[in-house]
């Protein structure tokens, strides 16, 4: 096989191969179909345009997606994620509305403190039922996401918290480096669980618990502690996800803040490439993933598609991503380039043969 | 079985290729109707690619297949199944959590309309089973049954199928003597009616025992086929793994172990009334540096148990184990490492191999988790490890890169191995290190053992094979009926033959502590 061929082979066999062009497809098109929606304008020294909000949209999920990618790696899955998001907001916009100086940044720093503070509580604990108790994934973090709701609820009082504080409000409107605030957060929160999770053995023995649990317990992973720390760091980004989700409007709404983002978060992982049985895990698929999730929200907007077909356009993306990616299909193909190359061999040497 | 005979299955010229290896090459295989056919080599030399070749779970490059006259190209499974072929795989690959009937029936169940008869299901189920002398209930559960009775109902189920051939991968390699007695008698009753059967197993006894021919594989090529009383064992051997016989002697004779004069100071390991409710009694062991106790009873009688408990694997709910005279408590296997034991569970399937991850990372795993999550092992210092162990265990192929899961048994075996020695700990259980594993890593696998306790390793070994626990072990405990029993000094007049009847033994009243 010669070098090129070879690499484009390696290319097109790449678990983001897919992704990244469904990825540039949508954007392609909508380009098309509107033109200058690729295009960044600069205003008072801040980016903007189409492809900075879609940007400034992925954050959210994807915030909530780098968590699942590690709760899922496990084997495991973490609903709460969604109601996660509200209650953080609500603790956090209720300790501004309590406060008297909510116009100073220590106070938002504060009150960003504790909202997270309170999501890890609440991350670790779904890892302790999960672990210690040994129930399910999926019913032990139902729980918190049925009653997560009705816990931010009683934090607002049954009302919808509106607060006023410009320095939290930067968390989710302001800029840096010219770039909106909530993709600067999620890019240092992709960066600090990269190394955290590759630097380290951690992201191996994720994914060796995963894999086969018995085998990892017996080479001596501590699996309880590992996937503790999975559910914990879920809850905590999700908890930073909610204050990044809400922070533009100030406003706790305990029913609809951060409703359903959870499937949106599982789909992100498996967008990018990783599989709800565990194991392997990808990070840099989980952005692609998140990247491609709001796009299509945008482009279904470009296109005049009717919202509430909205579902269905999404449905099909994800579905011809998945298919893209199904290793029923990449070995198929695989045995069919194999068989060819084999039977092109014998063909050769038969050739060979003096008559 | 006579040449008269045409042969059910010819496949001729064989090739298959996988990325970077040539798994089959020009292969010629033929089975005749009622005849036993084993299929012999060593792990990777393609036997299990043949096999899922004529199954159509693989397509060959190469090579033609004819089954009953016809040129046959199975593109699936079931098409093999249509065609007369059924298979009864090492692990049986049947539906645990439903009734033996419907797994026997599968596929093939009497309907009356568009619904099941349960009922005449059940019966069907019955007379299937009951050809096969199988007397179970066939509204249990298939998990409740032992794996050899889940075998025969694999084995009724192709006769559901009316299959002309059988295959059998590894069908008593977990079985007791007496239920590889009642298997056998199925097969030769399956043979009389014409079945023609491919049988492939790593016990050369059972292979000599039940086998009319064979044919030998080695590295993805024939050897050749030959009638099973013409080729005697030793040929059979070297054949297989392509060595002249005095050398596999020599290994063996320097395998030959004779107890040493008894050991003082310390005892490595002591164990002090350990035990855990149900699974085995309060025992007492004591393992000396430099020492290997062997630990024979049969399968299920506590010899894994006990492994588990010295190593942390479960939690003992009596007694203490004191590690250099010095007591400590495990309370999980990663204690075990940090103190220097190592544990190679006998499930190398389902408490061994981390399939998906590759031959470089499953080695590191142990070393990894000694040092804890934060602390990641430098590149450089696994590079090093997987580079000795590969070479020095003879890992095949030398890919540190690849899928462990696409690796032969018997190299997984080494990578395990690798994975424990990498700790290079001071106590070594091994539970059936040389399973499924063939002749040549076999005795590898034993002489490496004898060498890490010349180096002052302390090993306890555990196998159903009496013969290789009484090669490499200075003494072996017996175990029965969940109870360590007595302690033997190996020497000349220890023979398998012994320790079969000492473990036949009724214990003896008070014997436990």
């Amino acid at each position: 096989m010669t070098a090129p061929t070879e690499l484009a082979r390696r290319v097109v066999h790449h678990k983001l191969f897919w992704p990244v062009v469904a990825l540039l497809v949508l954007l392609l098109a909508a380009g098309v179909r509107s033109p200058g929606f690729l295009s960044v304008t600069v205003q008072d020294g801040h980016l903007f345009g189409q492809v900075i909000d879609i940007m400034r949209g992925a954050a959210t999920p994807l915030l909530l997606a780098l968590g699942m990618a590690l709760v899922i790696a496990t084997g495991g899955i973490d609903l709460s994620v969604g109601a996660v998001m509200a209650i953080s907001l609500a603790v956090s916009l209720q300790f501004l509305d309590n406060s008297a100086t909510a116009d100073q940044p220590s106070t938002a720093v504060v009150a960003v403190l504790l909202g997270v503070a309170v999501a890890l509580v609440l991350g670790a604990f779904n890892g302790f039922m999960v672990t210690v108790l040994g129930i399910q994934p999926f019913i032990a973090t139902m729980i918190l996401m049925v009653a997560g709701r009705g816990i931010a609820m009683l934090i607002t009082k049954g009302q919808i918290t509106t607060t006023t504080s410009p320095p939290f409000k930067t968390i989710g409107s302001g800029f840096f480096l010219g770039l909106p605030m909530p993709v600067i957060i999620a890019a240092v929160a992709f960066v600090v669980v990269v190394i955290v999770v590759r630097r380290t053995a951690l992201g191996m023995l994720l994914e060796s618990i995963g894999i086969n649990r018995e085998a990892a317990r017996l080479a001596g992973v501590r699996s309880r502690n590992v996937t503790w720390f999975a559910y914990a760091a879920s809850g905590l980004l999700a908890g930073l996800a909610g204050i990044v989700y809400g922070a533009p409007t100030m406003a706790a709404d305990a029913n609809n803040i951060g409703l359903m983002k959870e499937m949106d978060a599982i789909l992100c992982v498996v967008l990018g490439g990783t599989s709800l049985m565990g194991g392997k895990f990808y990070l840099g698929g989980t952005v692609v993933g998140a990247l491609i999730l709001t796009t299509i929200e945008r482009v279904v907007i470009i296109f005049h598609i009717p919202s509430q077909t909205t579902p269905l356009f999404k449905a099909i993306v994800i579905i011809a991503v998945c298919i893209a990616q199904s290793p029923v299909l990449l070995r198929r193909l695989d045995l069919r380039r194999l068989r060819r190359a084999s039977r092109r061999r014998a063909e050769l040497a038969s050739q060979e043969v003096p008559a | 079985m006579s040449q008269a005979t045409s042969p059910v299955v010819e496949m001729t010229g064989i090739t298959i290729e996988f990325p970077g290896v040539k798994a089959l090459d020009g292969v010629d295989f033929r089975l005749f109707p009622g005849e036993v056919h084993a299929l012999m080599g060593e792990n990777g030399a393609g036997k299990s690619t043949l096999i899922k070749v004529l199954t159509g779970v693989y397509q060959a490059g190469a090579g033609r297949i004819v089954v009953d006259g016809v040129e046959r190209t199975f593109s699936g499974t079931d098409e093999a199944q249509e065609a007369g072929i059924s298979t009864v795989y090492q692990e049986v690959n049947l539906v645990g959590n439903l009734s033996v009937a419907e797994n026997v029936m599968l596929g093939h169940e009497p309907r009356t309309g568009p619904f099941i008869s349960w009922r005449a299901m059940r019966r069907a189920a019955r007379e299937y089973l009951a050809r096969l002398h199988v007397d179970v209930d066939p509204g249990a559960e298939l998990s409740s049954l032992s794996v050899a009775v889940q075998q025969l109902c694999a084995i009724a189920r192709a006769t559901v199928v009316d299959a002309k051939v059988l295959i059998l991968d590894e069908p008593t390699s977990s079985l007791q003597k007496n239920e590889v007695d009642e298997l056998f008698a199925v097969v030769r009753e399956l043979k009389e009616r014409g079945v023609a059967i491919l049988f492939v197993s790593h016990f050369l006894d059972q292979v000599y025992e039940i086998s009319d021919r064979m044919t030998v594989l080695r590295n993805g090529r024939l050897v050749g086929e030959y009638l099973t009383p013409e080729l005697p064992r030793l040929e059979l051997v070297s054949k297989m793994i392509g060595r002249a016989e005095g050398e596999l002697g020599s290994i063996e004779a320097r395998a030959h172990r004779v107890a040493e004069s008894a050991h003082d100071g310390t005892p490595r390991v002591r164990a002090v009334g350990l035990g855990k409710h149900g699974r085995v009694e309060p025992f007492d062991l004591e393992l000396f540096p430099g020492q290997i106790v062997g630990l024979v009873g049969l399968l299920g009688s506590g010899r894994t148990e006990a492994a588990r408990l010295i190593y942390g694997a479960d939690r003992p709910d009596s007694g203490e184990l004191e590690l250099d005279g010095k007591r400590v408590r495990l309370p999980h296997p990663n204690a075990a490492l940090r103190h220097d034991v190592a544990f190679s569970s006998e499930d190398r399937k389902r408490e061994g191999i981390i399939g998906d991850l590759t031959v470089r990372e499953n080695i590191a795993l142990a070393v990894q988790t000694v040092r804890g999550v934060w602390r990641r092992v430098p590149k450089k210092e696994i590079d090093e490890i997987v580079d000795r162990f590969m070479e020095a265990l003879n890992i095949h192929p030398r890919n540190p890169a690849m899928l462990l899961k696409n690796l032969s048994g018997g190299n997984q075996q080494k990578v395990l191995l690798a994975r424990w020695l990498a700790t290079s700990p001071k106590v070594l259980v091994l539970d059936e290190p040389t399973r499924g594993i063939d002749v040549g890593a076999k005795a590898e696998v034993q002489r490496l053992v004898i060498e890490l306790a010349d180096r002052g390793m302390s090993v306890l070994f555990i196998s159903s094979e009496f013969e290789e626990v009484l090669r490499v072990s200075e003494r072996v405990r017996i175990v029965r009926d969940r109870v360590v029993a007595d302690e033997l000094v190996n020497g000349p007049e220890l023979t398998s033959q012994v320790l079969v009847e000492r473990i036949a033994q009724t214990p003896e009243k008070g014997a436990v502590a």
